[in-house]
């Protein structure tokens, strides 16, 4: 019984709440282009080397943090991979750590 | 068990003569042979940058070389090198089993497309002039490559 009660006030405040966030994500959306699939499935490379500074490079952008997989792409595995390749390159200074 | 294989890669300063590398280059393949290790091949980079500075260097002479050996080999390596001053830097990494890896998705890929071409009535290989042209693939290619964000 008490469950019930709550029930009309809560409504409405959550069908509110969706509104807000409905036109604000609409505003920001256009213009992002989405990447569907992960590079590294489907150009067929099994081998991420930490050798390979030109495959690296684009996941290391100016600050030298490695690129999140929301924005790469990547699929977890391959993320994974791309990860201890680049954190190798980084001991042998082929890939900066931190850049100003 | 058998020998593993693994990369080591060391930097030199960028002033170091053709003498400095092949004396350094002696030392390595003298520990190697010491004990019982091979050197496959021995790769030199060159001068190169490097993305940031190591003491005052800002460029370093690369050296890779692919050794098989016992992991004792490779921890003596490992200590060695770190006493040595003119190696600015150096890693060491195992890479047998990830090649097996490598190979084997290689190979179970190639033999699946394979089995599904002949599935089709297909020969197994890709003749020349089937599928779509390299050129039509790289225009709708919509995989990351660091051009945005």
């Amino acid at each position: 019984m008490p469950f019930g009660q709550g029930g009309p006030g809560r409504g409405r405040r959550g069908r509110g709440d969706k509104k807000s966030t409905d036109k604000g994500q609409g505003q920001r959306r256009p213009m992002f282009r989405r990447r569907k699939v992960c590079k590294f499935c489907a150009d067929k490379i099994d081998d991420i080397n930490y050798k390979d500074v030109k495959l690296l490079g684009p996941f290391v952008p100016e600050r030298g943090k490695v690129l999140p997989r929301r924005i790469s792409g990547a699929c977890a595995m391959h993320q994974r991979k791309l990860q201890t390749a680049i954190k190798r390159a980084r001991q042998i200074a082929l890939v900066p750590y931190v850049t100003e | 068990m058998a020998d593993r294989q693994y990369e080591l890669v060391y930097i030199l300063p960028p002033d170091s003569t053709e003498q400095q590398l092949a004396e350094l280059h002696e030392q390595v393949e003298g520990i190697v042979s010491r004990m019982n290790g091979r050197i496959e091949k021995t790769e030199n980079w060159g001068r190169r940058k490097l993305a940031y500075e190591i003491g005052r260097h800002k460029e370093g002479v690369y050296v890779l070389d692919v050794i098989e050996g016992s992991g004792e080999l490779m921890k003596e390596l490992d200590r060695r090198l770190k006493v040595m001053d003119q190696v600015i830097r150096h890693l060491i990494v195992r890479v047998d089993a990830e090649r097996k890896v490598v190979e084997r998705t290689r190979g179970k890929r190639q033999a699946d497309s394979e089995r599904r071409r002949v599935k089709r009535g297909l020969p197994p290989q890709r003749q020349p002039g089937e599928g779509r042209s390299a050129e039509a693939e790289a225009e709708d290619d919509d995989h990351f490559d660091g051009m945005e964000a």
